[in-house]
């Protein structure tokens, strides 16, 4: 058995601090009636439910994409281990065969040959331009390059019905919990979720994971014998490509909150209840930063940080954690500069809670100003944190996006749909067209923001008390 | 009125001089001239005679803020501080790395920035509020419904998405108009059509749903109801009450990105290779010509700042209470 | 017969609730009409569906509402089943209306003749200089001088009794033939109700409009109305013509309504109050909606919804229960067991001034101050009720809450027992603060919606440390007695209870650290009336138990006069009459005092002897008048009045008077 050393990056280390936060949050959420009630509100709407569904989908990937190690090297027993360079990650454990099956250059999806003529030696042509036959891609198939379509249907109708087994268990599975929760039949819970009775809304989250499972298990089990979104430039798997995307953009999404949310809170909550010159202070610190456009302070920011980084590389033993650490200093800059719209909202509504007669007894009491904000102001103003958190989720996958493309995001070496659609967007020009690229990073994209998109305004409509 | 405004312009000088030592700060604070020579020079076998010529010929050779090698004035004047970054407000930018004046190059420039932001931004407004008016019109029906999911599936798309697949689509496809380029005088708009449209249709997703709830929540006032009790149609309710109301929520946001209008696109500039501010910030940034990016932060927050006023002054057009104050 | 002006025919309406498109109906099943020349009074209390008829009637029902039954018919022609443009046509032609919130109501960014113009040229097809003159006639009539440059002004240069003056304005623009006005006058000052009462009136009387009048308080009605209907929970339970209404009330729920009103007859007597609350729209009984709360409940009131019973001609009564014919039941005016006033005095307040600065200009210096409260003096002894009593803006609030030092004031005295606050140290000011409370107005403001109960009313002892942890458990169950309310209360969280329930949270709440004095800031004023008399009663009931003093701030005179023992009278920041209850109420020296005291609508058939109108309104505390600040609204000012201040002067023993009258 082969050894391995677990490494652990500051972003993986954030995005399971994240997850430790979320349980953490959920634990208080049950024993606080009022937020739970907003909560139940989340879990009865459809359409949010069903964004949850394939949000989670995504959290999945992105989490085994945040497990990493190295594996230990081929040594002779006795000897001092020595790792590989390369970090690995559980995903890439998973999807090995997507990663190590490199082609030469680009193909179509579902592809068994280049897609560009290359001069072969053919025994007894002599040199021949064709397009060659590719190493991996329908490599099963050997000599019937003609029956592609046969065997990716037959094989996608196999998959499918797996799928649609798997589903069946996880309907088996919903109706038991809710036929034991509301203490009735198998029949009578089928026929609840079926028509929609149940609180939770169970018969959005199933249909939607009859969608997921119909999709994905037929995709993967291609995935085995095709490259089912094509390769790129040099080779690789797009689908993979995609893979890895999902973890970049999910700590680009949620990181970046963790340095926004201090700032925003704090601030806010101190500029709007003690007033006079902290007010006055706070007011203009983030008038300032308001004031100079927010592409161009990240621009001149992430210049700076690729200084500090290029002109100590004697800081990064491995690229992967340069990446990272440049991954994290990029949710820095973008949490510094997005903190102010928050703020500004938290401090107005501060202003208006203070005046509140309630907050007027806590101060007739004596009570100490910072007990009335931790006791008083902050739990009145966590609907507007939790809506703000879930809105700015989507803004800022899209966001890495273009700043990636701008060449002001992650690491070029890092995977991102950003990345991805900056190395893909000038095929766009060749005859014929390399689509594939692109189309799967943005496909991908808009199912990511469209599912936040869309469970953002489910969380809105439970927590905003105007909307109630 | 009038001290309303002057007190608004007086307000804004502590801001210019924070944001100018905000860009201090991250310019040469952050990172040395030393760091930047090192990089620009390339990390590895550069000599110290070599980071000194490259300081010497941008200036950066100077100390910070306080040089204590000259007399007098000299000692404040005579520093990177006030040579690079007080000068700015005097409208003085330095060099490029390439060695042409900013000033000039951003005098050029501004010309082909507005001449896609400006239509892009009017034809923006009309199609956004006029479809979100729409939709608050016709609230509560299933039109309303699937316009608002039209928003939220357009709002979804990445904005590269817009530009790449319209280009793919329009120009390359059904070859209406070219690719990209810029030319000047009546020909221009065979080059400006798909970059407008396409920058209007990109916005309409957010923008007709945040306008839409403005709408939305002045429909639920008093006033509006006082309105139906006049027993006027619902045309007029819409369009003499509500619409004027909603103005003033739409204005803070929308007066306020008018002078930043100059500086252009970057994303649209880059793809449709427009020669303006938008693509020469982009350039800026792959070719990390400091100084460029360095000015651009300070134009950029100074047009914010002229938009701030713009709006101050727009409400006491539409706000009467503002007016009359 | 002809048809009479509006009549309403078992008219049904409710609102769905979520998709399941449920409608719950919040009316079900009324019937009324209004002749021409007559006011008709809607009587009930909040959400008994009163407002949701009227909005009915001019099918202007919010978006969830729907229509669900009966017939609405003008002049005998039926509205329900018109064309929404030709409603439009009736709409502000035949048939007005005015709301209760003139702030709101009116369009801020159009002028006050932009407003009133758009009926004009709809209606009546005016414009131009016609217009012009037609709109400065009618402003003329609703009683605002200077029309011509009131044409020109927005909604936010005119004070709130004006904005209802152009509301008005409005709906008679139109030239209706019926007037409906959803609680014209409850955001008002009562000064000023009576004027718009009056006006009311008298364009009623001069146009022969019907009025369909919305309203909870049985003082308007006794002003205005011709024939009343009660509506209770979303059915008329008795419609009778005044006299009758007034002299022999027969449903159980109309008696209680008069019984629990405060009263200077009912000193010293506990109010009647009525038990429970309002059944909601989900959960609506079966059988008689009032019979859970009535008196007179018998087994028939639960099974069945009881018919209407015709008393005499023109009164109905919808009730099971034959009233034996006692006519009201009144209590005799009490003996109340008179406190001795001791000479100590628990609280002193001397020359107490808040002053606000105002900063215009460039610089934004202070140009001038808002004297919100400019040198205020009372004393109150342990165990007395000190009301103090004036019209929004006079500064009452102010001075409540700058005597717990809420606000800092700018000078002055308050001297709580032997200890002087104004300029203590915070820290110091803690240990003073276990002596005096506050319970505020606004029962739904004034609890911190995610603590449970019990985390509100300990809030205080753990901040003043008093008692040890482990007892603010048992001590939160005895103040839950004391407050009437269950133990088990102190697991929930505020949004369960109602709005007279949580005012008992608040009042437990300030009792829990055991004050001496409590400041009550319009405790009553949110609350309907039988809920008023719950929270009345209960705070007599502490009094006498636990000798807490209370400074009781309000507007309202039957309050005042059914609780108080000593009354100060506030305008502008000052005081400018106090003495004890009886000898202010019943012998009122200042001419303000004796303004509002007849300003006040009566609940009786027989209104007030003389009644004293006072004009215009209350100006700014930014810039009061010179002299005398009443002396603009006074019949007696004289030229010493717009000179002068006027100093105090002694009429009795305890009772002081500012003003150039008594020299």
């Amino acid at each position: 058995m082969m050894g391995f050393q677990v490494v652990l990056l500051w972003s993986d280390l954030l995005i399971w601090l994240l997850v430790a936060v979320g349980i953490g949050v959920g634990v208080f959420i049950a024993r606080n009636p009022p937020l739970l009630a907003a909560w139940r509100r989340v879990g009865a709407s459809r359409v949010g439910m069903a964004a949850a569904t394939v949000l989670l989908v995504f959290v999945v990937v992105g989490l085994l994409d945040s497990l990493h190690y190295r594996r230990q090297l081929d040594g002779k027993p006795g000897q001092k281990a020595s790792y590989a360079v390369e970090v690995l990650s559980l995903l890439d454990a998973i999807a090995a065969p997507l990663r190590s099956r490199n082609e030469k250059t680009y193909s179509e999806p579902f592809a068994t040959r280049l897609y560009a003529k290359e001069t072969v030696d053919v025994p007894g042509r002599g040199q021949v331009r064709e397009y060659p036959r590719l190493k991996f891609g329908g490599a099963h198939l050997g000599e019937r390059e003609g029956e592609v379509a046969a065997d990716v249907g037959f094989t996608a109708f196999r998959a499918a019905v797996i799928g649609v087994l798997a589903w069946l268990a996880v309907v088996a599975a919903a109706i038991g919990a809710v036929a034991w929760q509301g203490g009735v039949s198998h029949g009578e819970a089928g026929r609840r979720i079926w028509a929609g009775e149940t609180r939770f809304a169970w018969n959005a989250v199933l249909a939607t994971l009859a969608a997921v499972f119909l999709v994905v298990v037929p995709l993967l089990w291609l995935a085995g014998g095709y490259h089912v979104f094509g390769t790129d430039k040099v080779g690789q798997d797009v689908l993979y490509q995609v893979l890895k995307s999902v973890r970049t953009g999910l700590i680009i999404g949620l990181v970046t909150t963790l340095v926004t949310l201090p700032l925003a809170v704090l601030l806010g909550i101190v500029a709007g209840y003690f007033r006079g010159w902290v007010d006055d202070l706070i007011q203009y610190l983030y008038t300032v930063l308001n004031s100079i456009p927010g592409v161009l302070l990240i621009a001149a920011a992430v210049l700076m940080m690729q200084v500090v980084i290029d002109t100590h590389p004697q800081w990064f033993s491995t690229a992967a954690e340069r990446a990272d650490l440049r991954l994290l200093a990029l949710c820095f800059i973008l949490g510094i500069t997005s903190w102010t719209g928050l703020c500004r909202l938290l401090r107005g509504e501060t202003l208006k809670l203070r005046e509140l007669e309630y907050i007027q007894a806590a101060q007739a009491f004596g009570v100490s100003s910072w007990r009335i904000i931790v006791r008083h102001i902050l739990p009145n103003l966590m609907h507007i944190v939790i809506i703000a958190l879930v809105m700015d989720f989507s803004g800022l996958v899209l966001a890495e996006a273009v700043l990636s493309y701008v060449g002001i995001g992650v690491d070029p070496t890092m995977v991102s749909f950003g990345t991805m659609i900056n190395n893909a967007r000038m095929e766009l020009g060749r005859e014929p067209a390399v689509w594939w690229s692109l189309a799967a990073a943005f496909a991908a994209m808009f199912i990511l923001v469209l599912a936040a998109n869309l469970f953002a305004d489910a969380v809105r409509d439970a927590f905003d008390p105007r909307a109630a | 009125m009038l001290a309303y405004i002057v007190r608004r312009l007086f307000y804004a000088i502590p801001i210019l001089i924070g944001v100018n030592l905000v860009t201090f700060a991250l310019f040469f604070v952050v990172n040395t001239p030393d760091d930047m020579a090192r990089m620009q020079l390339g990390v590895k076998r550069v000599t110290p005679e070599a980071i000194q010529k490259w300081k010497a010929e941008r200036g950066y050779d100077k100390p910070l803020v306080v040089n204590h090698g000259a007399d007098g004035l000299g000692m404040v004047t005579d520093t990177i501080f006030f040579e690079k970054s007080a000068r700015m407000f005097a409208g003085d930018f330095g060099r490029a790395e390439d060695g042409r004046d900013i000033a000039r190059e951003i005098a050029n420039r501004m010309g082909p920035s507005l001449a896609i932001a400006l239509p892009t931004f009017i034809l923006g407004l009309f199609v956004t509020v006029s479809f979100a008016l729409t939709l608050a019109f016709f609230r509560a029906t299933a039109f309303d419904f699937w316009g608002v999911v039209v928003c939220v599936a357009m709002m979804s798309i990445s904005g590269l998405f817009y530009i790449i697949g319209g280009q793919y689509l329009i120009s390359k496809i059904w070859r209406l108009v070219p690719i990209s380029g810029f030319g000047e005088g009546l020909d221009a708009w065979r080059f400006l059509i798909l970059p407008v449209v396409i920058g209007v249709v990109s916005g309409i997703g957010s923008s007709s749903r945040w306008y839409r709830t403005i709408f939305l929540e002045e429909v639920g006032k008093d006033y509006v109801r006082t309105a139906r009790a006049k027993g006027l149609p619902e045309t007029v309710v819409f369009f003499r009450h509500i619409l004027r109301n909603a103005l003033i929520p739409i204005l803070t946001g929308v007066v306020v990105v008018i002078p930043l209008l100059f500086m252009g696109s970057l994303l649209t500039e880059s793809f449709f290779g427009v020669p303006g501010l938008g693509s020469y910030t982009i350039d800026a940034i792959n070719a990390q010509d400091f100084a460029v990016v360095r000015s651009m932060v300070f134009i950029g927050s100074v047009l914010y700042i002229v938009g701030l006023i713009l709006t101050d002054i727009s409400y006491t057009l539409v706000d009467p209470r503002i007016r009359f104050e | 017969m002809s048809d009479p002006l509006l009549s309403v025919r078992d008219l049904r309406l409710g609102f769905t609730a979520g998709r399941r498109a449920k409608t719950l109906l919040a009316v079900d099943g009324i019937s009324f009409s209004v002749g021409s020349g007559e006011t008709f009074a809607l009587l009930g209390e909040s959400g008994c569906g009163k407002s949701a008829t009227a909005q009915g009637i001019m099918r202007l029902l919010p978006g969830a509402g729907r229509i669900t039954g009966g017939s609405v018919r003008l002049a005998g022609e039926e509205l329900l089943n018109l064309a929404e443009a030709d409603m439009r046509r009736i709409r502000g032609a035949r048939m007005a209306m005015i709301f209760q919130e003139p702030a709101t109501s009116l369009n801020p960014v159009l002028t006050v003749g932009q407003q009133i113009g758009e009926v004009l040229s709809r209606h009546r097809g005016l414009a131009g200089p016609e217009a012009a003159a037609a709109m400065a006639g009618l402003l003329k009539q609703v009683g605002i001088a200077d029309p011509e440059r009131r044409l020109n002004e927005y909604p936010f240069q005119l004070s709130g009794g004006m904005k209802q003056r152009v509301m008005i304005a409005i709906a008679l623009a139109g030239e209706p033939e019926l007037l409906i006005a959803d609680e014209p006058t409850t955001a008002l000052d009562v000064t000023v109700q009576a004027q718009i009462l009056d006006l009311l009136a008298g364009v009623q009387a001069a146009r022969g409009m019907g009025l369909l009048l919305i309203t909870h308080d049985l003082g308007v009605v006794a002003r205005m109305a011709n024939r009343i209907g009660v509506m209770y929970a979303g059915e008329l339970v008795e419609v009778a013509s005044r006299e009758a209404f007034f002299t022999a009330p027969q449903h159980p729920y109309t008696r209680a309504l008069f019984s629990a009103l405060p009263e200077v007859s009912r000193r010293g007597h506990p109010l009647l109050t009525i038990p429970g609350q309002v059944p909601s729209l989900e959960a609506m009984p079966a059988g008689c909606r009032f019979a859970d709360r009535c008196g007179q409940v018998m087994a028939v009131c639960r099974e069945h919804s009881p018919p209407w019973r015709e008393i005499a001609g023109g009164h109905a009564v919808r009730c099971h229960w034959q009233a034996a014919d006692d006519g009201e039941a009144n209590g005799s005016p009490g003996k109340r067991a008179e406190l001795q006033s001791p000479d100590r005095h628990l609280l002193e307040v001397a020359d107490l001034k808040v002053h606000f600065s105002i900063r215009r200009g460039i610089l934004q210096r202070t140009v001038g101050y808002v004297k919100a409260v400019d040198g205020v003096s009372l004393a109150l002894t342990p165990g007395r009720t000190l009301a103090l009593v004036g019209e929004s803006g006079c500064g009452k609030t102010t001075v409540g809450k700058a005597i717990l030092q809420l606000i800092a004031p700018t000078g002055g005295s308050v001297r709580l027992g032997a200890t002087e606050l104004v300029g203590m140290k915070p820290r110091r000011l803690r240990a003073v603060r276990r002596h005096m409370q506050m319970v505020f107005q606004d029962p739904f403001a004034s609890l911190n919606p995610r603590l449970r109960v019990g985390e509100i009313i300990a809030e205080g002892m753990a901040a003043l440390r008093v008692g040890s942890t482990a007892d603010h458990g048992p001590a939160v169950a005895a103040l839950l007695a004391q407050v009437g309310l269950p133990a088990e209360a102190a697991d929930r969280f505020p949004h369960e209870f109602s709005g007279g329930q949580r005012q008992r949270i608040a009042v437990a709440r300030a009792l829990a650290v055991q004050p001496e004095l409590l400041i009550c800031d319009e405790p009553t004023s949110a609350l309907d009336v039988s809920v008023q008399a719950q929270i009345l009663n209960l705070l007599k009931t502490l009094q006498e138990a636990l000798g807490v003093a209370y400074l009781f701030i309000t507007h309202n005179f039957a309050v005042v006069e059914y609780l108080a023992h000593d009354v100060a009278v506030m305008y502008l920041g000052r005081i400018v009459e106090r003495g004890s209850a009886e000898e202010v109420l019943g012998n009122p020296r200042h001419p303000y005092t004796r303004a509002l005291l007849s300003a006040v609508p009566v609940p009786r058939l027989e209104g007030r002897p003389e009644a004293i109108k006072l004009p215009g309104e209350t100006p700014s505390p930014a810039k009061p008048p010179a002299g005398c600040h009443f002396h603009p609204r006074c019949i007696h000012a004289s030229e010493a009045c717009r000179r002068d201040y006027p100093a105090g002067t002694r009429v009795s023993e305890t009772h002081t008077v500012v003003c150039h009258l008594y020299p």
